[in-house]
């Protein structure tokens, strides 16, 4: 079922582990990105698939066939690299059409195929200019079509938006879902950036530090993350601390005078536990929720950045783009939430 | 303010005019001049030296000489200069790091110690001029003192530092994952070496080429030494003339002509290469 499998890979370096017994299983046409903080072998992980480095245990098995030693010009896939590594040498025709080249494609096809991948990329009527005489989203999309061009069994995609601004990168990274879409073809994305890889990826894989913290669709990981790394990792959350009792047969989370429930299985004191920013409410209407008082506002457009300070716990963080009244700093709201929207890793 | 950038350069300009500009113009002057053995140098001014040169057959077989070596020396150093940088750009940065102070060594020692140095091994008694009696290919020692041979191997060591550090500069710029790159899109190591490094590296190679053939053609003690007066090369010539000959009006028209033919190879050279890399390495 699976199209290309990672089976125990491990990547030892002189005294350290780059990466620990990965294993992944990917089906064909998914778009799976690898997301963690630099160092955290998401790179060596990509350069082990793309044959430029050797794992030290495991291995790499593309449609039932064992491809973990084999040459990375022997491997059919495409790779965007962080810098893009286009050929200043050649122009935007002869990059792309490297690797048909390499692969002994007759001339008349070669013309044909570059042609419609450039017009995918919306780079016909720059055929014939240099790298240099690019822009970076341009560079970009060049890389793009040099790697997909000759419909390659695997694109590895390694940062490739890094380099850009963030309008710019916005941008690309629509594009960037609608290419694979049209093309269908498997891919892996590495990256650092979160909403990267939330905004394009079937299923997200977070690293830390050589192993994988957990797998999953982006909402779901987002909303249920599986330990306090990827909920930090994922965005910015609230700490909060309170006491679980139990009353008339639920569980109730308190936390000061503010009461709420939770699932849980047994009563304890002193719980840390999370909130997104964007899943607090602010409430002027009533007392319901956790009192604080506005420190700071800050306007961004889409959405309104609130800091409430509270008696003596730490700040809270809301993000919100409801309509209420505005309330201003100084002024006291209560914030409430939704059961479903507390995170807690109970047990840890 | 306008006068603040003139006064910054000034010394340098100085030092430019009373060092390099003047003494060509005292010899540029000093071409036109007439001389006899009886006389010395007279003031008169003509082409005559010019036309002495230019119609002596003497000269032509060594302008030529002179220009067939530096080419030979040129293209070899590069070779050399490709192999070596590729190994290099191979290497861990510890290993690179005491290959080039080897490669670089060699030019804290003056070009006359490094020459008498290939002296003492191709010569008659020489290390190298016995291996052929050791291997029983030659009853007698093979000596390349006083070959083309000698001298070109000779300029080759003397001069491969220039053009690899030239070819290093343009290394370092290069791309770290443009090899991985091309190994992705299906082409082989030689491919990758034909197709993606040598035309990347192209810049540094050529500018190298240039250096080399420059120092080349300029060059004296390597061929005085090694060549001896049977394998004179035109600075040979401009050296005698002034010291043994003490003809200086022929001496300065000969190093003229050498200074414009120097011009005209850099101009033509630097012309062709910017006209074909403008627009790829901007």
């Amino acid at each position: 079922m699976s199209y290309l499998s990672l089976k125990g890979i491990t990547k030892q370096f002189d005294d350290f582990t780059a990466v620990k017994n990965f294993n992944l299983d990917i089906k064909q046409g998914e778009f799976i990105s690898l997301l963690g903080p630099s160092g955290c072998g998401k790179t060596t992980t990509l350069q082990m698939i793309g044959g430029f480095t050797e794992p030290t245990e495991g291995s790499i098995v593309l449609e039932g066939k064992d491809i973990t030693f084999t040459k990375p010009n022997k491997r059919d896939f495409g790779i965007v690299f962080q810098t893009y590594a286009l050929f200043p040498h050649m122009d935007v025709f002869e990059n792309v059409s490297f690797g048909l080249a390499t692969r002994k494609i007759p001339k008349e096809l070669i013309k044909e195929k570059v042609n419609n991948i450039l017009a995918l990329v919306k780079l016909e009527q720059f055929k014939h200019r240099y790298p240099a005489e690019l822009s970076g989203g341009q560079r970009q999309r060049v890389a793009i079509a040099r790697s997909l061009v000759y419909e390659p069994s695997l694109l590895l995609l390694d940062e490739p938006l890094s380099n850009l601004d963030a309008k710019l990168r916005e941008n690309m990274q629509i594009e960037l879902r609608e290419i694979q879409q049209k093309t269908g073809t498997t891919t892996l994305l590495v990256t650092h950036d979160q909403q990267e890889a939330m905004a394009l990826s079937d299923r997200v894989v977070v690293m830390n530090s050589g192993n994988i913290e957990q797998v999953g669709k982006p909402q779901f990981i987002y909303n249920n993350p599986g330990s306090f790394f990827t909920l930090d990792f994922l965005g910015k959350s609230n700490k909060l601390s309170g006491d679980i009792l139990l009353d008339e047969g639920k569980y109730i989370l308190k936390i000061e005078d503010f009461s709420s429930e939770i699932k849980a299985k047994e009563t304890s004191s002193n719980v840390t536990f999370y909130v997104r920013p964007e899943k607090i409410k602010i409430n002027i209407d009533n007392e319901i929720g956790l009192k604080a008082k506005v420190k700071s506002k800050l306007f961004l457009g889409i959405y309104v950045v609130y800091v409430f300070s509270r008696a003596k716990d730490d700040d809270i963080l809301v993000y919100t783009q409801e309509k209420f009244r505005d309330i201003e700093v100084g002024e006291n709201a209560y914030l409430n939430w939704q059961p479903s929207d507390i995170i807690c890793f109970l047990g840890d | 303010m306008k006068k603040i950038p003139f006064l910054l350069v000034s010394p340098a300009v100085l030092f430019y005019i009373v060092f390099l500009v003047s003494p060509l113009l005292i010899t540029l002057i000093m071409s036109f001049h007439g001389y006899s053995i009886y006389t010395g140098i007279s003031d008169d001014f003509s082409l005559a030296n010019y036309e002495e040169v230019l119609s002596d057959s003497y000269f032509y077989k060594i302008f030529l000489r002179t220009f067939l070596l530096s080419v030979a020396v040129a293209l070899l150093c590069t070779i050399l200069a490709i192999v070596e940088a590729l190994i290099l750009y191979k290497m861990s940065t510890f290993y690179k790091s005491i290959s080039l102070l080897i490669i670089l060594g060699p030019l804290l020692v003056s070009v006359v110690v490094r020459t008498l140095g290939w002296a003492i091994l191709i010569g008659e008694n020489g290390f190298l001029s016995s291996i052929p009696v050791l291997l029983h290919l030659s009853e007698q020692p093979v000596s390349l003192m006083y070959t083309q041979i000698g001298v070109v191997i000779t300029m080759v060591h003397v001069l491969v530092p220039f053009s690899i550090i030239a070819i290093m500069a343009t290394m370092s710029k290069l791309d770290d994952s443009i090899v991985n790159a091309s190994l992705s899109l299906k082409a082989s190591s030689f491919y990758t070496l034909r197709k993606v490094l040598i035309p990347q590296l192209m810049p540094g190679i050529l500018s190298g080429v240039m250096v080399v053939f420059t120092l080349s053609i300029t060059a004296f003690a390597t061929p005085a030494i090694i060549g001896g007066r049977k394998l004179k090369v035109v600075a040979m010539v401009i050296y005698d003339e002034f010291l043994a000959t003490l003809n200086w009006p022929l001496g300065a028209s000969i190093a003229m002509i050498l200074i414009i033919i120097n011009f005209v190879c850099i101009y033509f050279y630097n012309k062709y290469t910017q006209k074909k890399y403008k627009r790829v390495f901007q």
